[in-house]
């Protein structure tokens, strides 16, 4: 039974998902995620070329509302949960990997 | 029944009769929390001083001859995953740990029009990630019915505070089983209502086309009640079915006479504790004797359904968990630049099931096994449509167990994949955007209670809810030395 996905693809996909795994959590992830994909071999299996996907319970529509000026969270609340504000904005830390 | 034995529909008829005060059922409510939350464990936070203010002014305006509404004065716990104004909500995560959000979740207004007062936001697996409750960041919910087991996931909480009287009623959300297994594993009622009846807004995403907010209670009337209280269109959902709030209570005894009644054969055969499905049987042979005609019938893509979710939920879940990066809500953990603070934050604050899917989620959806993975899952997704449809051609409703077995200890099952074949028989609904009921259903032979799912079609809570409560007249007693043994495990 080949493997259905590497320690390379989870340090991979750890990345792309901003996550940071150690080598004995990497161990562990890499059993767990290939044991629920062994069992998802039931579904990799099936010819299904004619079926159609679905990716909602019924057809989306766009909804709209009246173009009209109504009540919204203040900036003040909009930002009262955030790490750190500042003069109406989130506050982050250096982007583009610049060193402080 | 709650703490005085009394259900919603009586607690609302009797304040707002003005023969029982609204402070008088909620000081009640809140002795009893205070006296065994210590041992259960249902609650995140218990929002005793609000729920008191809120419970006086429901007496003001009682005594100034308002209507207060369907469920004045009644007491209700609120799944930790609805937002609710001023009051922390947390999904159990350390990620969002002190997040106080600005605005209620609509359902949570629609609580309080009705007269209800929230006493507690209620522990969960983190971001509703789970069968048991032990994913919870603070720690595990414990079954009222028997403390060494756990209450089911992730809705435990929510569960167990309707089981251990702290609350008539409650609200838990269902993605895959969340509201239904636990309510089979606490011995209540537990509804997943059709994908759009209800708002998800303030609802905090986990697998936005699975996710459903829905009602726990310990009748089935209570269950309807609650229902119609918090469903009907809400602009602010752009996924909510424009229509109003059906009228549930009004056909609940209507009963099941020439009702057509379909035994899912795939659920009730290998890996069905037997147990399990001999209460199922018996429900079945219930609705019989109320004049219903039940026949088994086959629904072969059920057989896929836990595959498909385990690749859909998690690929949606990856998309919506993106949001929490330490910028806008919740923990930081500072780094020198912002690509570091988020790889530090989402790694401190998410727990290990919620890291685990959303690496599930974002290899599903990678390039190179989008096809393979997620695009195969969502046809499955619409063969197992097509065989419901297909199914409810010929019957009304659809019968099943909730759960191959009953409650397992805290601590059983340390395998993820071991634990997700919980979801079995409830997953199906979600992927197809039905509705599905667990009605409590007599016990097995360790007296754990069992929950018999009823399915319908979309938007078919009216009959739903009719076999329902066939269902629930005809459920043997529980023993008393089970009753008796609450919170004694």
């Amino acid at each position: 039974m080949p493997a259905h996905i590497s320690r390379d693809d989870v340090a991979h996909v750890a990345k792309l998902a901003r996550l940071s795994v150690d080598d004995a959590e990497l161990d562990t992830f890499t059993a767990q995620l290939g044991a629920i994909l062994e069992h998802a071999e039931d579904v990799e299996a099936l010819d299904l070329a004619d079926v159609p996907p679905t990716s909602h319970p019924f057809d989306l529509v766009n909804v709209l509302r009246p173009d009209e000026p109504g009540a919204t969270l203040t900036s003040d609340a909009a930002l009262a949960g955030a790490p750190q504000a500042e003069d109406g904005r989130f506050r982050v830390p250096t982007i583009l990997g610049e060193a402080p | 029944m709650s703490a005085s034995g009394e259900t919603a529909v009586a607690i609302a008829a009797v304040v707002r009769s003005g023969r029982r005060s609204a402070v008088d059922v909620i000081d009640e409510h809140l002795a009893r929390i205070e006296a065994h939350e210590g041992s259960v464990h249902a609650f995140n936070l218990v929002t005793a001083a609000e729920a008191r203010a809120q419970a006086a002014e429901v007496d003001r305006r009682i005594a100034a001859g308002d209507d207060v509404g369907p469920l004045a004065g009644v007491p209700v716990a609120v799944k930790d995953n609805l937002c609710t104004n001023g009051v922390a909500t947390t999904c159990s995560s350390k990620i969002l740990e002190g997040w106080i959000p600005p605005y209620d979740a609509t359902v949570v207004q629609r609580l309080a029009a009705a007269g209800a007062i929230t006493v507690g936001k209620t522990n969960l697996d983190e971001f509703a990630m789970g069968s048991s409750t032990e994913n919870s960041a603070f720690g595990p919910t414990r079954n009222p019915i028997d403390l060494s087991r756990v209450p089911g996931g992730s809705s435990g909480g929510s569960a167990a505070a309707v089981a251990a009287d702290f609350a008539p009623i409650s609200l838990g959300s269902d993605t895959g089983g969340s509201i239904r297994q636990p309510a089979a594993f606490c011995g209540v009622v537990g509804v997943k209502p059709t994908y759009g009846l209800v708002s998800r807004y303030g609802l905090i995403a986990f697998a936005s086309s699975l996710d459903q907010v829905g009602p726990f209670a310990d009748t089935v009337e209570d269950a309807a009640l609650l229902l119609e209280v918090i469903a009907g269109h809400d602009p602010a959902d752009a996924t909510s079915i424009p229509q109003p709030s059906p009228s549930l209570v009004e056909h609940l005894d209507d009963g099941v006479n020439g009702l057509r009644v379909g035994l899912v054969t795939e659920l009730i055969g290998d890996g069905i504790h037997p147990d399990v499905a001999a209460r199922v049987r018996e429900a079945a042979e219930a609705l019989a004797a109320a004049g219903a005609t039940v026949e088994e019938v086959s629904v072969p893509a059920v057989a896929y359904g836990l595959s498909a979710y385990y690749l859909i939920a998690p690929a949606e879940a990856s998309s919506n968990l993106a949001r929490f990066d330490g910028v806008r809500y919740g923990l930081r953990v500072d780094a020198p630049t912002t690509n570091e603070m988020m790889v530090a934050t989402r790694t401190a604050g998410f727990g290990p099931e919620v890291k685990r899917r959303i690496m599930l989620g974002t290899y599903a959806l990678s390039a190179g096994y989008y096809d393979a993975f997620y695009g195969q899952a969502q046809k499955v997704r619409t063969l197992i449509a097509r065989d419901f449809a297909a199914a409810y051609d010929r019957f009304d409703v659809l019968l099943s167990p909730t759960t191959p077995t009953t409650a397992f200890g805290l601590g059983a099952i340390a395998d993820p994949l071991t634990m997700y074949l919980n979801d079995i028989c409830t997953i199906p609904t979600n992927l197809a955007g039905d509705c599905a009921v667990s009605v409590p259903f007599g016990t097995d032979r360790d007296d754990l209670p069992v929950g018999v799912q009823i399915l319908a079609p979309s938007l078919g809570e009216v009959t739903m809810f009719r076999a329902a409560r066939v269902v629930e007249a005809a459920a043997p007693a529980r023993s008393s030395a089970a009753t008796d043994g609450r919170f004694h495990a």
